[in-house]
C-alpha cells in the first residue's frame, strides 16, 4: 500500500520522464545529424548525451537532432540552448566530452569554454 | 522512469483505433527496432485527442509534431526522417497545425484546439491511461490525498456545492446538492455509482474519458466515497465499449495494488472498493432508476420518483449516482477550490462541457468548451465548418432527448439554460449539425425511431404514445400526410411529456416538437405539396431523364438494379416511375447530367 509520501514519490519521478510533452520552456540540446555528424560520430555523442541525462535525472530538458550546422569539419556538434540566453556552440564533440559538458553546463550552468567554437576557432 | 528524448504519442482511443492505430504502434517499435533506436524513443498510446476526424493521430514530442491519418507506410518515414534524422516529416503534418512558414505550432494554437478549454479531458492524448503513474504525475489521486487527510466529509461537500457544478448527464441538477442529499440519508451502508451507460447516437465523451483517463473517474468515485460515506461504488458501463471496460478494468486493478482502493487508503483508516457492472445496451439504462435496477440484477426499467436514489438507491439503500464527465471534473475542483471552476462559465453553469461533434461537420470529433462559448464558435471556429460550403440548417443537441436549433439561434451561449429555453436540451452533450440537404422531418422520424425501440414498455403513454406519433411522421414522409397531423404530433407529444413515467418519455417528444417549431413550413410541404426540399424522402422523389440531354449511351439502364430504364440506343430513355426504387444509381452514373431528382 502506498503512502501520501511514496505518491508524491511517484509523481516527481514520472513527471520528470513524461514533462517534455507538456514542458516547451526548459534547456534545448541539439546534435547536428546531418551524414557529416553521422560519420563523423554524432550518433555514439547523441546516446551518450542521453544515459547521461538519464543517469542524472536531469529535468526539464529536451534533446533534439537537427541537420547540417554548416561547419561540418566541427562535427559532432552538440548545440545548448538556455531559454532566453545565447546558444553555446560545443564542437569535435566525443561521449567523453559529453560527460563533462553534461556535469558542468546543463548541471551546473557554466558552459565548458574550451570545447566551444570559439575556442576552436582560437587554435587554428 | 527512463529518459527518452522523444515521446511518440498514438491515439488508443476508439475512433483511431478502428482505424488502425494499434497496427501504427506495432510499425513504431518494429521501426525504432531496425533502426536500433528503440532505447531512446518511448512510443505511447494515450486517450482520445479530440480531432477523430483527421485519425489516427500521432504526436511526436518534444517538437510536438501533429501526424494526421497515419498509416503503417507512413510510419517507415516517420520514423527514419523524423526521429532517426530529426526532420519533421512535412508532408505528413495536420494542415492547420503548421504556421504558413511551415513551423509548427503548439497544440493549443492550432484552431481546433483554440478555443476549447480542457477540463475533463485535459489527460486524454497526454498520457498512457493504461499507466497509473502517468495519471499521478500531472497531480493524479492528490486530490484524494487531500481530501482525505486535510477535508472533512462535509468540506468536500460544500467544495463542490460552492463551485457550482452541475451534472453532464442531461438535467444539470447541482452535483453538491445531490452529495449532500446522500450523505444527509439516514443508514449506515451507502453506494456510490457511477452512469456510463452512454446511449445517445452520436454521443462518445463519456467513452473517450473513460478510455483516456480511468483513473479520473476512479478517484472522483472514492472522494464521492468519502463525501457521502460510502464504501462500495460500481461503474455501469456499456459492453458495447470494450476499450473503456479494458481500460476500467486494468485502472481498478492498478489502484487496488496502489492502496488507493480497498482497505485503509493511503493510512486514513478509509475503506473504498470499486466494481464494473456491464450494461447489455438498453437505451432506457441510462434512466437512474433502470440503471440501478440493473446493477441489481433486474431487468432495466425505471421506476416512479420519489424516493430518489439518494434516499433509497442501489439494494434499497442511498446511492449517489453521476455520470462520467461530471466525476471527471471533480479532482480538480478539490484541488483548485471550488473558486476555480466559479470562473469558468456562465452565470448559472459552470465549468466546461464536452461536446461530441458529428453530422456535416468538417471536423468530426470531441471538443471541451467552457459553459457560454456559441454553437456558431463551435461549428465555424472549432469544427471547421460544413463540408463543400453547403448551408447550416440546425442542430441537433441532447439526441433522441433534445431539439434542432435553427439558424437564428446560432450565437446564443450554450448552457443549460438556454438550450431549454430554446426547446433544447444539453442532455450529455451529443451535438449533430445539418445542412440543406437534410430533411428535418426525416431527422424528427429517425430520432423517434429510436426510441420507440428503445422505449422500455413500462408505461403506456411513452410506450403507445411515441409509436403512434412515429406512424404519423412515416405517413407524412412516405407522402400521405393529411391536413392535421402536424396538430396530432403536437398533442400526442404535449401529452407524452407530462404522462410519462422516466426522462425518456418525458423528453422523447422533443426532436418532433422543435422541428415543428423551428421549420414547420417543411412538415407543410411534405403534407400539402408532397414535396421534400431536401430530397431526403424517397416516396416524395421522382427521377426523370431530361430528353434532349439524354444521349442514349444506356449506362444507365445497364446500373438500374430493377430494370426501370429502357429505351432504343442513342434515343433518349424512359425511367418507368412504377418500377423505380429511387436508388439514384443511375443519377450517379449518367455522364450528361440528364438524369434529375425532384
Amino acid at each position: 500500500m502506498k503512502t501520501l509520501k511514496e505518491l508524491e514519490e511517484i509523481r516527481q519521478r514520472t513527471l520528470e520522464a513524461i514533462n517534455l510533452r507538456k514542458d516547451r520552456n526548459g534547456i534545448r540540446v541539439v546534435v547536428g545529424m546531418a551524414t557529416c555528424g553521422i560519420a563523423a560520430g554524432a550518433r555514439n555523442v547523441l546516446t551518450g548525451l542521453i544515459d547521461q541525462i538519464r543517469d542524472r535525472r536531469i529535468q526539464h530538458i529536451t534533446v533534439a537532432q537537427t541537420g547540417c550546422i554548416g561547419v561540418c569539419r566541427y562535427e559532432p556538434m552538440v548545440e545548448v540552448y538556455y531559454p532566453g540566453e545565447e546558444k553555446v556552440t560545443y564542437v569535435n564533440m566525443t561521449p567523453e566530452k559529453v560527460e563533462r559538458v553534461v556535469t558542468e553546463h546543463l548541471v551546473n550552468g557554466s558552459p565548458v569554454t574550451e570545447y566551444t567554437i570559439g575556442a576552436a576557432e582560437k587554435i587554428h | 522512469m527512463y529518459f527518452y528524448r522523444s515521446h511518440v504519442l498514438v491515439c488508443g482511443g476508439t475512433g483511431c483505433h478502428s482505424s488502425g492505430s494499434a497496427d501504427i504502434i506495432e510499425q513504431f517499435n518494429a521501426e525504432l527496432k531496425k533502426q536500433g533506436i528503440e532505447k531512446e524513443i518511448l512510443v505511447v498510446q494515450t486517450g482520445c485527442f479530440g480531432l477523430c476526424e483527421v485519425g489516427p493521430i500521432v504526436i511526436v514530442y518534444p517538437e510536438g509534431a501533429f501526424y494526421s491519418r497515419v498509416t503503417t507506410d507512413d510510419v517507415v518515414e516517420i520514423v527514419s526522417e523524423h526521429l532517426v534524422k530529426g526532420r519533421t516529416v512535412k508532408h505528413l503534418l495536420y494542415h492547420d497545425s503548421i504556421t504558413e512558414e511551415h513551423d509548427i505550432k503548439s497544440l493549443d494554437e492550432v484552431p481546433f484546439y483554440q478555443k476549447q478549454k480542457r477540463l475533463a479531458l485535459r489527460n486524454c492524448g497526454v498520457i498512457n491511461p493504461e499507466d497509473i503513474d502517468e495519471y499521478i504525475a500531472f497531480n493524479g489521486y492528490k486530490a484524494l490525498g487531500k481530501a482525505l487527510t486535510e477535508m472533512t466529509p462535509g468540506e468536500v461537500i460544500s467544495t463542490i456545492k460552492e463551485s457550482g457544478l452541475r451534472g453532464r448527464g442531461g438535467a444539470g441538477f447541482s452535483v453538491g446538492l445531490k452529495w449532500e442529499f446522500t450523505s444527509k440519508a439516514e443508514g449506515q451502508k451507502k453506494f456510490v455509482a457511477c452512469n456510463a451507460d452512454e446511449g445517445d447516437p452520436g454521443a462518445f465523451m463519456d467513452r473517450s474519458i473513460l478510455e483516456g483517463a480511468p483513473h479520473a473517474v476512479i478517484e472522483a468515485m472514492t472522494i464521492a466515497g468519502y463525501a457521502v460515506g460510502a464504501d462500495q461504488g460500481y461503474i455501469y458501463v456499456r459492453a458495447e465499449y470494450p476499450i473503456a471496460v479494458q481500460r476500467l478494468t486494468m485502472a481498478i486493478g492498478q489502484a487496488r495494488e496502489y492502496g488507493l482502493l480497498g482497505n485503509n487508503i493511503l493510512e486514513t483508516g478509509f475503506d473504498f472498493d470499486l466494481e464494473l457492472r456491464l450494461g447489455a445496451g438498453a437505451f432506457v439504462c441510462g434512466e437512474e432508476t433502470a440503471l440501478l435496477a440493473s446493477i441489481e440484477g433486474y431487468r432495466g426499467e425505471p421506476r416512479p420518483r420519489p424516493p430518489f436514489p439518494a434516499v433509497k438507491g442501489l439494494f434499497e439503500k442511498p446511492t449517489l449516482l453521476n455520470n462520467v464527465e461530471t466525476y471527471a471534473n471533480i479532482p480538480q475542483i478539490i484541488l483548485k477550490g471550488s473558486g476555480w471552476l466559479q470562473e469558468i462559465g456562465t452565470d448559472k453553469s459552470k465549468g466546461t462541457k464536452v461536446f461530441a461533434l458529428g453530422g456535416k461537420i468538417n471536423n468530426t470529433g470531441l471538443v471541451e468548451v467552457p459553459m457560454g462559448t456559441t454553437l456558431r464558435e463551435i461549428i465555424y471556429d472549432i469544427g471547421g465548418g460544413i463540408p463543400k460550403g453547403k448551408a447550416f440548417k440546425a442542430a441537433q443537441t441532447g439526441g433522441p432527448s433534445g431539439g434542432c436549433i435553427p439558424v437564428e439561434h446560432l450565437d446564443t451561449p450554450i448552457d443549460y439554460d438556454s438550450l431549454a429555453a430554446i426547446g433544447s436540451m444539453m442532455g450529455s452533450g451529443g451535438l449533430i449539425v445539418m445542412d440543406e440537404d437534410n430533411c428535418m422531418v426525416d431527422i424528427a422520424r429517425f430520432f423517434l425511431e429510436f426510441t420507440v425501440e428503445e422505449s422500455c414498455g413500462k408505461c403506456p403513454p411513452c410506450r403507445i404514445g411515441t409509436k403512434r406519433m412515429l406512424e404519423l411522421l412515416n405517413k407524412i414522409t412516405e407522402g400521405k400526410g393529411e391536413e392535421g397531423d402536424i396538430e396530432k404530433l403536437e398533442e400526442l407529444g404535449e401529452g407524452i411529456k407530462i404522462a410519462s413515467l422516466c426522462g425518456l418519455g418525458q423528453t422523447a417528444p422533443n426532436p418532433v416538437l422543435s422541428t415543428i417549431k423551428y421549420f414547420r413550413e417543411e412538415y407543410e410541404e411534405h403534407i400539402r405539396d408532397k414535396k421534400c426540399r431536401a430530397g431526403v424522402c424517397d416516396a416524395l422523389l421522382q427521377y426523370t431523364i431530361i430528353e434532349d440531354k439524354c444521349k442514349g449511351c444506356s449506362l444507365c439502364t445497364r446500373v438500374c438494379p430493377v430494370d426501370a430504364i429502357s429505351g432504343q440506343k442513342k434515343q433518349p430513355y424512359n425511367i418507368d416511375q412504377s418500377i423505380c426504387i429511387k436508388c439514384g444509381a443511375c443519377l450517379e452514373k449518367c455522364p450528361f447530367g440528364a438524369i434529375v431528382k425532384g
